[in-house]
């Protein structure tokens, strides 16, 4: 009787020491969690320069390096800075190269590209991250119409359609607009046709393909630029079509309007950059030297 | 006249934007080097069509657009937001208007 109970005592506890560090290391991955988010954190804040010198080089496997003087550049979470072409490690050094007194990491858009596609920092597959970007398809800017005011209903029209001829004749789709509420009925064969092509781009290149997509809040316009169909400015100003149309109505704010519109541009800009240096397979073939 | 998005006038866009970065040493610049040799490289002559041409063209036109959209935001973003929280009276200002001032209150009769 007497040994029973020990020995149930002893499972008890067991049991009871089991689940506490459970909950410790719970707690523990928490706050290594809470730590990663607060170097993420890290991007809106700014942090005096502590280097003078900015080189690339080309480490192992062929990826290039930044150097800030002596030291590597890192990742915010402890990773070696790596990227896989000499073109996106210049444009990463020249971000770096050209900060005065205090790093402003806002202004840094390609290098915080470069450390999202490294770290990863939502731990999401290739999949997922396609569905994330296809759910902006369902309610894509340009597929959402006025009513009223005319002027802005035919502004809409005019300035949105041939994109829209342009992609359902470039990818051999229909999406259609709509001015309801519910937006526009978007067969499944058009999200498939787009999921395809989507997964024809690397992994890299589908973390700034989500990022233009999701600051413009356009699947058509930001594939209307990675094919070469539109500029930058051009799909921003499509991007905003509303409010430039409101602008002229009411008159320009810069501290508001400018602001957003630059950082818009600047945001869209290095994702469509980020994405063709990232797809960007080219390799110079030497010719064999004849004795 | 160059077009407006001829490469010549965007690679001079892009150096003009490392020259506003670097100051006057911007030509010891990586970045400098590397768009030089990548203008000089998909230099064609004739009026021939050329893919690659055109992906170089685009992709320069948006770094261009990088650096100086960069460079506009940073400066409203120096002169609007960089201080902080304003007081009322500034924000009161930035639109254009006036705090009231108090009848028969503080420094009123003076």
């Amino acid at each position: 009787m007497l040994r029973s109970l020990v020995a149930l005592h002893c499972r008890l506890g067991q049991t009871v020491a089991f689940s506490q560090r459970h909950l410790i290391q719970r707690q523990q991955s928490l706050v290594s969690d809470l730590q990663k988010a607060r170097c993420y954190g890290m991007a809106t804040t700014e942090r005096k320069k502590f280097y003078e010198d900015v080189s690339i080089s080309q480490g192992e496997g062929g990826l290039y390096e930044i150097n800030l003087d002596r030291r590597k550049l890192k990742t915010p979470k402890g990773k070696l800075f790596t990227v896989p072409n000499e073109a996106l490690a210049i444009a990463v050094a020249t971000e770096w190269d050209a900060q005065k007194d205090t790093l402003k990491f806002y202004t840094m858009h390609m290098t915080t590209l470069c450390n999202t596609a490294l770290d990863n920092p939502t731990q999401r597959d290739k999949d997922q991250i396609i569905t994330a970007a296809l759910k902006y398809l369902e309610t894509d800017t340009i597929c959402y119409r006025v009513d009223e005011p005319p002027g802005l209903v035919e502004l809409q029209q005019v300035e949105w359609d041939p994109v829209m001829d342009w992609i359902e004749k470039r990818y051999n789709v229909v999406i259609g607009s709509s001015s309801s509420i519910m937006g526009p009925q978007i067969p499944e064969k058009t999200k498939e046709t787009f999921r395809q092509h989507l997964n024809s781009y690397n992994f890299w290149a589908l973390t700034g393909l989500e990022y233009v997509i999701t600051q413009l809040k356009s699947v058509i316009l930001t594939f209307g630029m990675i094919d070469r169909y539109l500029t930058v400015e051009q799909a921003v100003l499509l991007s905003r079509l509303e409010e430039e149309y409101q602008i002229q109505h009411w008159g320009n704010v810069e501290w508001a309007h400018d602001y957003d519109m630059y950082e818009l541009r600047a945001r869209t800009a290095a994702g469509t950059l980020f994405v063709h240096l990232a797809s960007e397979s080219s390799t110079v073939k030497r010719k064999l030297l004849q004795d | 006249m160059a077009a407006l998005n001829s490469p010549l006038r965007v690679c001079r866009g892009i150096l003009k934007e490392l020259r506003i970065l670097k100051g006057p040493q911007y030509k010891q610049t990586m970045a400098y080097n590397y768009i030089l040799q990548q203008f000089r490289k998909n230099q064609v002559t004739g009026e021939r069509y050329c893919r690659a041409q055109r992906e170089a063209l685009h992709a320069s036109g948006t770094y261009l657009c990088l650096l100086s959209s960069s460079r506009h935001h940073l400066a409203l973003h120096n002169l609007y937001h960089a201080k902080g929280e304003r007081s009322t009276e500034e924000a009161a200002g930035l639109v254009g208007l006036q705090l009231p001032t108090q009848p028969g209150g503080k420094g009123w009769e003076k």
